[in-house]
């Protein structure tokens, strides 16, 4: 190699070599995209976590799975993204992967509940890192069909804890899978929302989409 | 231990990385070491002591396994092969020749012709904007060792150019 077309500022000194590499290196030869790691990973049982976002009526979701399963919906709020995806990364695992393809199932399913052509979820959900109570509360949660409401009373009752309304309640807060686990069915004996962990406007679309008001 | 999720680190530096790489082993068996370098990394992750020199961490791992890959080449290579090749870093040769058409990639070539520790020092100096003392992590040398490496590589590509 003799010509480089840089020969005109030979002696200029350092300078003008280290630009050039600089804007070399990073273009040219280097400018090749770098290829998906992330079928490689889930190959090597490395893939602890997959994740990908769904644009929804009720704001961007992200979604999360381990290989057991469906393990976290979380719902996005303006600039809360990054301590989402972290609590995800704490709770879960740091090895975590954006894996739109890994998530197909879930996000098509959700997308035809959105649009009221799926009542119910068939998909394996990974509720391993929860505690026995709360997992028992939101078996109890989704017995609740589709478009009916029950009371925290009656789900604690259901979970095997009838005095434990309270309990119960902070349970659901917990829920690591609203929407697929249906919280937002879950309302105060009293007629009243009671709360919810993505917010009561979400709580309030999720009721509607499930049932539109009398056209009547 | 609060550890970002990997993506983070993937998103941040895999351009980097694989530019990296292709310096130090040729774009052909870029790829290759490109995930071997990943795929070790996401294994260690989970027991990294802190978040801090992510970066230092990860390109430490990349030039371990560029190491790894020219030394494995090295060993299957015929007993014909020119054994300065190996040790004048002589890696780019056929590969990115192939690759290699304006003056950008003319660059790419020079610097892949260049000495094993002055090519992985230019490297990581101007493709991913090391400082010394992280070049020095990296490659288990000393910062003035890392200075000097850089120094010498950039003296042959001027004589190079010159020539």
């Amino acid at each position: 190699m003799s010509e480089i077309n840089l020969n005109h500022h030979t002696g200029e000194g350092g300078d003008e070599m280290e630009r050039a590499l600089r804007a070399a290196l990073r273009s040219g030869a280097g400018d090749s995209s770098p290829p998906p790691i992330v079928d490689a990973a889930a190959a090597a049982g490395l893939l602890d976590v997959a994740y990908a976002r769904l644009d929804s009526p009720v704001g961007t979701l992200v979604l999360a799975s381990t290989p057991l399963g469906l393990a976290r919906l979380a719902y996005i709020d303006e600039g809360q993204e990054e301590a989402v995806m972290e609590d995800i990364a704490t709770r879960l695992s740091p090895r975590m992967l954006s894996a739109p393809g890994r998530l197909d199932k879930p996000r098509r399913e959700l997308d035809e509940y959105f649009t009221g052509r799926r009542r119910s979820f068939d998909l394996s959900l990974d509720l391993s890192l929860l505690s026995d109570f709360t997992r028992r509360v939101l078996r109890a949660t989704a017995a609740i069909p589709y478009g009916e409401v029950a009371t925290y009373k009656a789900v604690a009752g259901a979970a095997g804890s009838p005095r434990g309304f309270r309990a119960a309640g902070n349970a659901l807060g917990s829920n690591p899978l609203p929407i697929v686990l249906p919280c937002h069915r879950v309302l105060h004996s009293g007629g009243g929302l009671g709360g919810y962990t993505g917010g009561l406007a979400r709580k309030r679309t999720l009721l509607a989409i499930e049932r539109p008001p009398m056209s009547d | 231990m609060r550890l970002p999720p990997f993506q983070n680190l993937l998103d941040a530096h895999d351009r980097d990385v694989h530019r990296f790489l292709i310096a130090s082993v040729g774009p052909i068996d870029a790829d290759d070491v490109y995930q071997e370098t990943w795929l070790a990394a996401l294994r260690a992750y989970p027991q990294l002591a802190g978040a801090s020199n992510l970066k230092g961490w990860l390109f430490t791992i990349a030039h371990r396994k560029a190491i790894d890959h020219v030394r494995a080449r090295a060993r299957r290579a015929t007993p014909v092969a020119e054994p300065a090749d190996l040790s004048e870093g002589g890696m780019g040769g056929a590969g990115f020749n192939a690759v290699a058409a304006g003056a950008d990639d003319e660059l790419w070539t020079a610097v892949a012709a260049l000495p094993d520790k002055q090519r992985t020092a230019v490297a990581l100096r101007f493709i991913v904007d090391s400082a010394y003392a992280e070049i020095a992590t990296v490659m288990e040398i000393s910062e003035p060792a890392a200075r000097r490496n850089v120094h010498e590589g950039l003296k042959r590509l001027r004589e190079e150019r010159t020539r």
